[in-house]
């Protein structure tokens, strides 16, 4: 019988991998060039996939069973454990800013995917066999996923002035929600005793030097380090949420048990 | 395993490696290295296929293709089962059936770059002077060959150009 923490640290990769995927798919069909278009659509293919497994996996082993769209489609905001980083608009956080803003994108690719593959080597190994093969699955994908960020983050940083310009603002919006990869909380602590799950903490020098890295080879500035903690991961979202599940959720909730 | 199951297996196998991949019908899944098993379970037969890209839409289709190919030759108590472990790599690919990709026009994929543990490595940082991994055209054999798109019209290809003939051509990448 699976722990509560078990099931919950899953529904953090799960809802992850799911979120984002909702993001970038908001880019199919509005791609700044048809190659683009493609390669974002590919990323979110592959991340929904991801989320399937995960959610699947989560599902199964919580005490009433639930399916993979169960939990995407029928949970409300409380129960979703994604980071908030990756739920915030694709237009980014500028006040009244309603063009999707493709450095922010990029940005965000880059910093959470840089984290993807430290996790999923990291987890590799978990004693949860399932999720260690999810895993070995997840860091062949999420490499690619790494190469298309960082080539962008380099093409824009080390790109023209307006390039640079956009690539630092999204770095320093982005920034402080990247703490909440690195927090540690009973989930986290719980899963890693263990040996299911790993701490963010643990992930954070690897991270760390892979996007610092990146960050001077593309000319930009790191941004300074913040207090701030985004609470996504613990079910308390950003006021962005409830419209993305709105648009996620609305037409499977209009047509319950509905099949293709 | 009896004389007789061996045997049935072995049968089994045959007929499902006339299940070609759905995107590159020259290829059949036992040589893509999707079709793992057959076991069985009393009557029925358990068919083991393991995924290629997380979010391939094709592993439905194959699915769907696997129960009717055994529907065709009368085994109607069958089952499909996903099973991620070991993880699907392209070097699993035979050399028979990247010869095939080149020759349907898909530059076949090259060994997945691994490091001295044998752990699998893909270059984080964009390289100046292009990727280093250029596939030779399959149409006219040039190695003289361009990235256009990392990503091509499925998850698992990239989209390339020949400089010399300048005709486009899709890479399987390395998994």
């Amino acid at each position: 019988m699976a722990s509560a923490a078990h099931v919950d640290y899953l529904l953090r990769l799960g809802d992850n991998a799911l979120i984002l995927g909702q993001r970038l798919s908001e880019w199919c069909g509005h791609g700044p060039v048809l190659e683009e278009d493609i390669a974002l659509s590919n990323i979110a293919l592959d991340l929904i996939g991801q989320a399937r497994l995960l959610l699947a996996h989560a599902g199964s082993l919580m005490p009433v069973p639930q399916t993979e769209d169960d939990l995407a489609y029928l949970r409300d905001q409380f129960a979703f454990r994604n980071f908030t980083m990756l739920e915030l608009p694709n237009s980014g956080l500028e006040k009244g800013q309603q063009q999707r803003d493709y450095a922010f994108t990029i940005a965000r690719n880059f910093l959470f995917s840089v984290y993807a593959v430290e996790q999923w080597t990291a987890l590799s190994t978990s004693s949860d066999v399932q999720l260690a093969a999810i895993a070995a699955k997840s860091l062949k994908e999420a490499r690619y996923h790494v190469r298309h960020a960082t080539d962008w983050m380099l093409r824009f940083g080390d790109g023209t002035d307006e390039s640079h310009h956009r690539a630092q603002a999204a770095l320093v919006a982005l920034w402080p929600y990247a703490n909440e990869f690195f927090s540690t909380d009973a989930t986290e602590a719980d899963t890693a005793a263990q040996g299911i799950g790993v701490t963010g903490a643990s992930l954070r020098p690897g991270w760390q030097a892979t996007v610092s890295s990146v960050i001077a080879q593309a000319t930009l500035k790191e941004p300074p380090p913040s207090h701030f903690s985004s609470t996504g991961k613990l079910g308390r979202h950003s006021e962005h949420f409830g419209f993305l599940l709105a648009e996620m959720q609305s037409l499977a909730r209009a047509h319950p048990g509905a099949q293709w | 395993m009896p004389i007789d199951q061996g045997e049935r297996k072995a049968r089994i196998l045959a007929l499902l490696d006339s299940v070609p991949d759905p995107e590159i019908p020259v290829i059949s899944i036992r040589e893509l290295g999707i079709l793992r098993d057959v076991l069985f379970d009393g009557d029925a037969v358990e068919v083991i296929i393991t995924p290629t890209y997380s979010g391939c839409p094709a592993m439905y289709a194959i699915e769907e293709d696997v129960l009717a190919a055994l529907a065709a030759a009368g085994i109607d108590n069958a089952r499909v089962r996903m099973v991620l472990s070991p993880v699907w790599t392209t070097d699993w690919m035979s050399v028979a059936a990247r010869e095939k990709l080149r020759r349907y026009g898909i530059a076949p994929p090259g060994p997945v770059p691994r490091d001295e543990q044998g752990a699998q490595v893909v270059k984080m940082h964009f390289v100046k002077a292009r990727a280093p991994v250029l596939p030779a055209c399959p149409l006219c054999g040039s190695p003289n060959t361009e990235l256009l798109s990392e990503f091509g019209s499925t998850s698992c290809k990239a989209l390339y150009r020949c400089v010399s003939c300048r005709e486009p051509f899709d890479y399987f990448k390395p998994y």
